[in-house]
């Protein structure tokens, strides 16, 4: 099928067939390899992305169901080439990233986490990111981060195509 | 990456009739019939896994008609499309039927939850299913919809065997209706969830109760109880009622309903738990349902 | 050589800046070898044994697919060597007529389409005539099935101190125990995959996601019969290791290389999880047999440790892995006579390997439950038996190796028990789990824990073999560049390694470029394993920066203190004066270091890391599930160069610990894997990890004298938290329940089967 769809702010349209995984469109066919694939089976998480503005994983998402959709992915949270999102800054200072496969993943999860909780507990960190594995960090410093992240000013996201998303295209 | 998109047709529908009139097509000699495919949660895994039977599918996740959460004097409904994070959010339903936003609360995690669907849940057919027990547990009624028009079936009725079920060639399941009990029904009610499973987020349940039940001082004037994960279905456990509706909720009681229920289950050794472990732990919250039914008792 | 004050006051060792290739990681441009685009790839698969033990008497290729359009490889395609050189040549790299495991490869398959490989996959069919087997570990080592060599075992040693039999014969009190670990997967979240190019002219390049280039590289140039200079390996991003990035990728990158080589075409070869599960190293299933002899206050007199492994189908890396169990197998104790015999034997599992602690963890974990056994007898707290026992400056190990390093465990145990509030706990739940107990309710809560030491750097002669050498050079515009083959895998190397340049060259963190290893870019400097890459490599970055200095000062071209402005142009004048500006460094084995390798005696470690960890638990008796609700990780390890990644290394360690202990089981089914999915091989997520609470002692540098084997006195780290989480949770366990929890995992099926025996 032809797929257009709009991710990080632009339409972008390709051939599909109508049950490949949203993940695979997005790594190869829109050439945006920062959603990662972990598992395949919808358990660890690392594949998150947004579709218009909800979590999901991106490996058990057929891509006729995100005809016309707007679609957020990692290379899509930075507001420019030059800033991090708050989450992103977070992460960096916290210790949140180790081996850093998980952290496209769960930087998506932990931006869900505090767009409905935007003061989160302890007990609604950890119930967030429930669907995403970590097997660096023991998740400690993730909570440190997003419970930090949560702190410091939401920065609005750019309507426009951050200067990142163009550099890669 | 096992699978071979080359074997599967797919075709998205925008009206409800359109989607039946895709389910009523007789099935094609090489790739079958016509499925429905709504949050992809389940289907999406077996696709994967190359364990998805080859074939056409009809993508009803378009279908707006089948989503929403309808309140009506009688009844709360549930679209078939309602997705357990819908169910979470929804104040009256998570109040006069909790078990079933304790069940989407415990299936996947966020990223599932936004996805996985009620109806999606129901025709997987998985005996390790989380809401199905809570669906037991209110009786719940399932609407099934062909181009014949609309059929209503008990969901006890409704899983007939392992993967089998009461849905009929060009049928689909469209709705889901928990019966609003009268303001007056009599006695104090328990609603009680437990999902054992092998962690505490994205697991997979190795056992999982759910029952409602209502209390008159000892004795039980109604109970339901369903249970996951340790028969070929999810498994309403009507012998056991009867058992605990024969008296009052004494010790004997109590033992004579573990013993029932002990025979009314078939647990199985898998990848996930033990035989021997699925029975006794099915027992145990037996007993700790009954025993919070007592407890209410003396409040 | 003299620091500048000023440097010496700025330093950021002890510092936590944010980790170097940190911003490419949160933004998803960092490049994992599946992000790789690579023009004109074909995709691999590799068809495998599925039958444990047996002859490979043909293959037939079923009708299907366009067979023509395939690239094919089987053992009879390998120019060189068929196998997979590490310790011994004993594991082919393609099974040729005999197969040993089940997920043994066969033959590989390269196409355009990855879906159409997969098919052919399917349509690819092996005979195999199958043959006994052997898959449980004392079953091989009575060798009435021979599976590998004359007698299954891998390898074998003992250490012996004292006289055992003598002094078990006349100890007072005798305690005898078995105890048991599994197989646990490493399961980084990146899957292993290869990309290799391949041509007669430049020979074969490979990019992967690895731990250790140089032994992917050995293992190439010995498959292909090709000289060193005609194989190179380059490290992409990688999605973490443990361990599982040590060993295996030889064997992937070498069939990517053999397809690449057959086609003529780039080839990549990606695992997809199940595969991974199935197909890769796993820790090594153990079993250990304790006798100990004890005066009556618990004192050891004698400790008789009978330590195997189930090294799988072939050697792999399982005589290392069981040197370093051996090793810590009688624990940070003092005993007169201690005799550990351990062997490592062969079945037909696919091969055990590497997995973070690397034989430790295993032994470890055996001592520990022990005590809490000979605690319970004599009915002494077990953290005052284990202060009864303490090893002390100046006594010896069970290797006869005298502690050197600077350490007071009594009060190492002390601040843990203070932490812990353990005392208390420890009265309190006692009391609360009578009373549930005669009440009838279900809920258990315990407290335990475990001490140990493990480690730091190669085991015995193996950092003097290795002789690893790090370079280092500059830039006319004053770029410091660091070359080692050490990988960055998630543990920080990148950034510590310019924590540690800065210290000596007083530089901004961006005139510190740490080269991506790539073998024909940087010297060898060691594998990614061991705890060793802060401690003996980052020694080695730090005497080669040490080395760059004085060649810029000797010249006159750098005073005492400088600017980083001031360092460009003298590096800039360097070059323009036709110097080098490159020096090496290369490890020295520390004098007063003795070890022999067929006595086991000596000085086993350089250094060692020391450690008490205490958890706290609830055991539900309703679902036998237990929940740990809090964990203390007290450590000495030297001096902390990064403390907020240091503090990473152990909550993940202690969290991979938990999963060892009370989640992580595989199930085996005639040597394959039944739960190859992350489904349902469970490891921890994060609402069951509980709050870790991370603490640093570095009681050399207090005292005024920091270790001396690592820059400033750091030691290793890594491997640490796996060796004593596991135990703790299970003294935990025990407290809860009375069950003396003696295998992990512990699942509650096991936790219910347990107290249903004792009952």
């Amino acid at each position: 099928m032809r797929l257009t769809l709009t991710v990080n702010g632009i339409e972008r349209t390709c051939d599909v067939h109508p049950l490949a995984r949203l993940l695979d469109v997005l790594r190869r066919d829109l050439s945006l390899p920062g959603t990662k694939e972990g598992c395949g089976e919808g358990e660890c998480g690392a594949c998150s992305v947004f579709v218009d503005g909800k979590l999901v994983n991106s490996c058990l998402v057929p891509a006729m169901q995100v005809a016309g959709r707007d679609i957020q992915t990692i290379e899509g949270v930075a507001p420019s080439a030059e800033l991090l999102d708050r989450v992103q800054e977070a992460f960096l200072r916290h210790g949140g990233a180790q081996c850093g496969i998980c952290t496209p993943g769960m930087i998506l999860a932990a931006k869900a986490l505090l767009a409905e909780h935007p003061q989160p507990t302890m007990a609604q960190v950890r119930e967030g990111l429930g669907g995403n594995l970590c097997r660096c960090t023991g998740y400690t410093k993730i909570f440190e981060s997003v419970i930090a992240a949560a702190a410091l000013p939401a920065i609005p996201p750019s309507a426009q195509p951050s200067a990142l998303e163009e550099a890669k295209r | 990456m096992s699978h071979n998109l080359s074997d599967f047709v797919a075709q998205s529908v925008q009206t409800l009739p359109e989607a039946l009139r895709l389910l009523a097509e007789p099935a094609d000699p090489s790739l079958g019939p016509w499925r429905p495919l709504a949050g992809g949660t389940d289907l999406m895994v077996t696709l994967a896994a190359g364990t998805l039977p080859a074939g056409r599918y009809v993508d009803i996740w378009p279908l707006d008609e089948l989503r929403g959460i309808t309140v009506t004097d009688q009844a709360i409904e549930l679209g078939a499309l309602t997705t357990y994070t819908e169910i979470r959010q929804h104040a009256q339903l998570m109040t006069e039927f909790p078990l079933l936003g304790l069940a989407a609360k415990e299936t996947g995690a966020i990223a599932i939850q936004n996805r996985g669907t009620i109806g999606g849940n129901i025709a997987n057919a998985s005996p390790a299913a989380d809401t199905p027990p809570a669906l037991l547990a209110y009786d719940a009624e399932l609407e099934l919809t062909s181009l014949s028009g609309v059929r209503t079936v008990a969901y006890s009725q409704f899983h007939s065997g392992y993967k089998q079920m009461d849905r009929r060639p060009g049928e689909l399941i469209t709705k889901v209706r928990l019966r609003r009990p009268p303001s007056d029904a009599p006695g104090r009610t328990v609603h009680y969830y437990r999902k054992v499973g092998t962690r505490a987020a994205q697991a997979i349940s190795k056992v999982c109760l759910a029952a409602f039940a209502r209390i008159d001082g000892a004795r039980l004037l109604n109970i339901r109880l369903g249970l996951g994960s340790v028969a070929p279905t999810p498994l309403r456990c009507t012998r056991t009622e009867s058992v605990l509706l024969s008296g009052p909720l004494d010790e004997a009681l109590i033992r004579r309903a573990e013993a029932t229920l002990a025979y009314e289950c078939s647990p199985i050794d898998d990848v996930r738990s033990t035989s021997a472990y699925r029975r006794r732990v099915t027992l145990n919250l037996l007993r700790e349902l009954l025993q919070q039914c007592r407890s209410d008792r003396r409040e | 050589m003299k620091q500048p004050h000023e440097l010496r006051e700025a330093s950021v060792i002890g510092t936590s800046p944010p980790r170097k290739e940190g911003v490419a990681k949160v933004t998803g441009k960092a490049v994992y070898i599946d992000d790789l685009p690579v023009a004109g790839a074909l995709y691999g698969v590799t068809v495998r044994s599925r039958v444990a033990r047996g002859h490979l008497r043909g293959i037939t290729y079923h009708p299907g697919v366009p067979w023509e359009d395939f690239h094919v490889v089987t053992a009879a395609d390998i120019p060189g060597e068929n196998t997979i050189a590490l310790l011994e040549k004993d594991q082919p790299c393609l099974a040729d007529q005999r197969i040993n495991h089940p997920e043994e490869a066969v033959v590989l398959l390269a196409h355009p389409d990855r879906e159409l490989c997969e098919r052919a996959r399917r349509l690819c069919e092996l005979h195999i005539e199958p043959l006994p087997t052997v898959f449980d570990l004392d079953e091989s080592l009575d060798g009435e099935v021979r599976v590998w060599g004359d007698d299954n075992i891998l390898k074998q040693f003992s250490i012996d101190k004292g006289n055992v039999a003598e002094a078990l014969a006349t100890a007072p009190i005798i305690v005898e125990g078995d105890y048991a670990t599994g197989a646990q997967e490493q399961l980084y979240i990146e899957p292993q995959g290869m990309v290799a190019l391949a041509s007669p002219k430049h020979g074969i390049t490979v990019w992967g996601s690895l731990q250790c280039p140089y032994y992917v590289h050995k293992a190439l140039a010995t498959l292909f019969g090709f000289p060193k200079e005609r194989v190179r390996i380059i490290q992409c991003e990688t999605g973490g290791g443990f361990g599982g990035k040590e060993e295996y990728p030889s064997m992937l990158a070498a069939h990517a290389a053999l397809l690449a080589w057959k086609a003529r075409r780039p080839v990549k070869m990606i695992y997809d999880r199940h595969e991974d599960m199935l197909a890769t190293t796993k820790r090594h299933p153990s079993r250990t047999r304790i006798r100990s002899g004890h005066d009556e206050s618990g004192k050891l007199l004698a400790l008789d440790i009978d330590f195997r492994l189930d090294g799988g189908a072939y050697m792999t890396l399982s005589p290392v892995v069981l040197s370093r169990g051996g090793l810590h197998a009688s624990g940070p104790y003092h005993c007169d006579h201690v005799r550990i015999r351990a062997r490592a034997a062969a079945t037909n599992h696919p091969p055990h390997g590497a997995f973070r602690g690397f034989g430790a963890p295993q032994s470890v974990f055996a001592i520990e439950r022990h005590l809490d056994k000979v605690a319970a007898q004599l009915g002494i707290d077990g953290a005052e038996l284990r202060r009864r026992n303490f090893l002390a400056p100046g006594q010896t190990m069970a290797t006869g190796q005298v502690v050197r390093d600077e350490i007071d465990l009594p009060e190492l145990l002390d601040r843990a028990l203070t932490m812990s509030d353990y005392a208390r706990k420890r009265t309190e739940f006692a009391r609360l789990n009578a009373e549930s107990a005669s009440r009838g309710t279900p809920i258990r809560k315990g407290i335990g824990l475990a001490s140990f030491m493990h480690g730091a750097g190669f085991t015995g002669s193996g950092e003097r073999y290795l002789a690893s050498v790090v370079a280092v050079d500059a830039t006319p515009q004053g770029t410091v560049r660091i070359r080692a083959s050490s990988t960055e895998i998630g543990q920080g190397k990148d950034t510590v390694f310019t924590q540690i340049a800065q210290d000596v060259l007083g530089l901004p963190s961006h005139m510190i470029e740490v080269v991506r290893p790539d073998t024909a870019e940087v010297p060898d400097s060691g594998p990614t394993v061991a705890s060793r890459t802060v401690m003996v490599v980052g020694k080695l970055v730090q005497s080669a920066c040490q080395e760059l200095r004085r060649k810029l000062s000797e010249g006159g071209l750098l005073g005492e203190s400088y600017t980083p402005t001031e360092f460009a142009s003298a590096c800039d004048i360097f070059h323009q004066l036709g110097g080098v500006l490159r020096v090496e460094s290369q490890y020295q084995q520390p004098t007063g270091i003795e070890w022999d390798d067929k006595t086991y005696k000596g000085d086993a470690y350089a250094t060692y890391a020391w450690a008490v960890y205490v958890a706290e638990v609830t055991v539900d008796l309703t679902t036998y599930e237990t929940r740990v609700d809090r964990f203390w990780a007290l450590q000495d390890a030297g001096k902390i160069i990064h403390p907020v990644m240091a503090a990473g290394q152990i909550e993940g360690g202690v969290a991979q610990g938990i999963g060892f202990a009370l989640y992580e089981k595989v199930v085996w089914k005639e040597g394959r894997m039944q739960n190859a999915q992350m489904t349902n091989y469970i490891m921890p997520t994060s609402l069951d990890v509980p709050d870790i609470l991370v603490e640093f002692d570095d009681r050399a540098t207090r005292l005024g004298t920091p270790a001396a084997h690592g820059p400033r006195g750091a030691k290793g780290i890594g491997e640490l938290p796996l060796d004593g989480s596991a135990p703790a949770v299970a003294s935990a366990v025990q407290h809860a329940t009375g069950v003396l929890c003696g295998a992990v995992p512990m699942t509650p099926e096991d936790l219910m089967q347990a107290l249903e025996a004792a009952r």
